[in-house]
């Protein structure tokens, strides 16, 4: 070996012993607990190579906790982006005094960490049998919530709450979207004749179309991999996928502790392909803000 | 266009009811502890609440330890990534991002089982140990935020030129890293710092599952048990997070007014 060649080695060795605290650390807490699981879903207790778990999940009760998990996961993120989509919108392009969007901004910050057990106790002084809500509405208006079927330990009351830190979240993420639309579009489109509605479906919509779609998937996972809000909520009673997999944690309830890691993985799946799905589709959509 | 105006008004309006509603909600609520009119008892019975104090002092501590022990795995990472090994960035953003990939009950349903009492690094083994393993998985919850927020104010300087200068000056590594890269990426580092304690602070799924006596825990059985008590700890763990978020915009305004290229 040459001495030129020695230094380079020791140089190399040096560059990358700079980041070895960081790589160990990935490891140990990131990377070796994740793959623990995913290939113990794929083992037997006796620790031979089966599919077992994995059909083991497409039982009635796990099917039914992945499926409530998957309506509130989606009914959250659907409505979230929706609504935070025209709240963004409003604040853009609407035309409203510039204190309302620093405002807006200012509280879609704090809202959208704003989550776990004191939501739920936030939702349950409001919507709850005794909220201040369901009592307003009963003393003044006659409405009696509860009497019309509507329970907050539901899929529409979970749905309801997740929203408080889904909204924010898209407005935090689709403000700069909408600041990136150039005036230049939308005055190139009108002299050639277009209607507000053709502009927007057809230029506007277009270019914020991956910015939207990325976000809702970002929320989707978002909210399926929520627990704390839901468990308190409603305690176990409501068997969404993260609320089941606690109580597997904590006692075996599957009587199967790969059962268990076949749960996770599918926990993983699942918000794995729709962040991959986001991070693809905002690379994609920086190419518009530039 | 008026009708635009009108719309946005009609959205703005929607949008700050169903944000002001609960809150007010949940502060009236709080307010009913006492039969007939409205009292702040409620909250005298949460602050005379020794498991209240405890819970809440153990959750500032970790809160406390994660942001140092984090500032100190992020800072020289993305230091020396940016000046050193600039072609592993997308590695190690992509692992900065896992951990909301990866919901944490399932990073910490690993945990369980790789660091058990009768594994080969037994964390669970004793209470000391459970906490270390309790603030790096905190840890893991604030990385993708920590790494954002210094790399973001590690951009806006040169570390290359920075670290040239102080090394033709004589300056030692550990020199170079406190007294050039730190202050400067300071901005960056307090916002990490503040998202990271309205995290932590919060935090229900970890301590609970490796049964720390935490925050996040203590509410969910103060939930499950008073009536009255549950919406005054919301109210204050809503000014937590907006006063945390209130010196995260302070810290990111001092960033935007020094100087953005040296």
């Amino acid at each position: 070996m040459s001495a030129k060649q020695a230094i380079d080695l020791k140089k190399t060795a040096i560059d990358w012993l700079g980041i070895t605290p960081f790589l160990l650390f990935a490891v140990m807490f990131l990377i070796a607990p994740t793959l623990y699981l995913v290939t113990g879903a794929f083992l037997n207790p006796a620790g031979e190579f089966t599919f077992d778990n994995i059909r083991g999940l497409f039982t009635d009760k796990i099917i039914a906790s992945y499926w409530i998990s998957i309506k509130v996961s989606l009914a959250s993120s659907l409505g979230g982006a929706f609504i935070g989509f025209f709240l963004a919108w409003a604040v853009v392009l609407g035309g409203l005094p510039s204190w309302i969007r620093s405002s807006l901004l200012t509280f879609s910050g704090v809202a959208s960490n704003f989550a776990g057990v004191p939501l739920a106790f936030a939702f349950l002084a409001t919507l709850g049998r005794t909220g201040l809500v369901t009592i307003l509405l009963r003393d003044w208006f006659g409405i009696n919530l509860y009497a019309t079927g509507f329970n907050l330990l539901s899929f529409l009351g979970l749905t309801i709450t997740y929203m408080y830190f889904q909204i924010p979240l898209m407005v935090l993420i689709i403000t700069p979207a909408l600041d990136g639309l150039k005036k230049e579009w939308r005055e190139a489109a009108e002299i050639l004749g277009a209607t507000n509605t053709q502009y927007w479906m057809k230029v506007a919509l277009p270019i914020l179309f991956p910015s939207i779609l990325g976000t809702t998937l970002l929320l989707f996972a978002n909210s399926f991999g929520a627990i704390a809000t839901a468990y308190s909520l409603t305690g176990s009673t409501f068997n969404i996928v993260p609320i089941q997999l606690y109580a597997q944690i904590r006692g075996d309830v599957l009587h199967n502790p790969n059962l268990g890691y076949a749960l996770a993985l599918g926990m993983i799946v699942i918000t794995g392909i729709s962040n991959l799905i986001y991070i693809w589709l905002r690379m994609r959509a920086e190419r518009w803000q530039k | 266009m008026k009708t635009q105006k009108i719309g946005a008004w009609i959205a703005i309006l929607f949008g700050a009811s169903y944000f002001v509603v609960p809150l007010i909600a949940t502060f009236e609520f709080s307010l009913r502890m006492r039969r007939g009119e409205y009292s702040f008892d409620a909250y005298r019975s949460v602050f005379s609440d020794v498991q209240f104090r405890e819970s809440f002092s153990y959750s500032i501590v970790m809160a406390i330890l994660t942001i140092i022990f984090g500032v100190l795995l992020v800072v020289p990472t993305a230091y020396w990534v940016r000046l050193r090994l600039p072609q592993m960035r997308p590695v190690v953003e992509f692992i900065t991002l896992m951990p909301l990939v990866i919901p944490a009950i399932v990073i910490v349903f690993g945990y369980l089982r790789l660091y058990n009492s009768s594994s080969f690094i037994p964390f669970t083994g004793s209470a000391r140990g459970t906490d270390a393993l309790l603030m790096f998985s905190f840890m893991t919850l604030s990385l993708p935020y920590m790494y954002r927020s210094v790399d973001t104010a590690m951009r806006t300087i040169d570390v290359g030129t920075l670290t040239e200068a102080a090394q033709s000056l004589g300056a030692s590594w550990p020199t170079i890293m406190f007294k050039c890269i730190f202050p400067n990426v300071m901005s960056g580092v307090l916002s990490g710092a503040f998202i990271t304690f309205a995290i932590v602070i919060g935090e229900f799924t970890m301590p609970s599952l490796l049964n720390r006596p935490a925050f996040g825990p203590y509410l969910q059985l103060i939930g499950a048990n008073r009536a009255y008590e549950p919406p005054a700890l919301a109210i204050i763990a809503f000014a937590i997070t907006w006063l945390s978020m209130a010196l995260l915009q302070l810290a990111s305004r001092l960033n935007k007014s020094a100087p953005s290229r040296p």
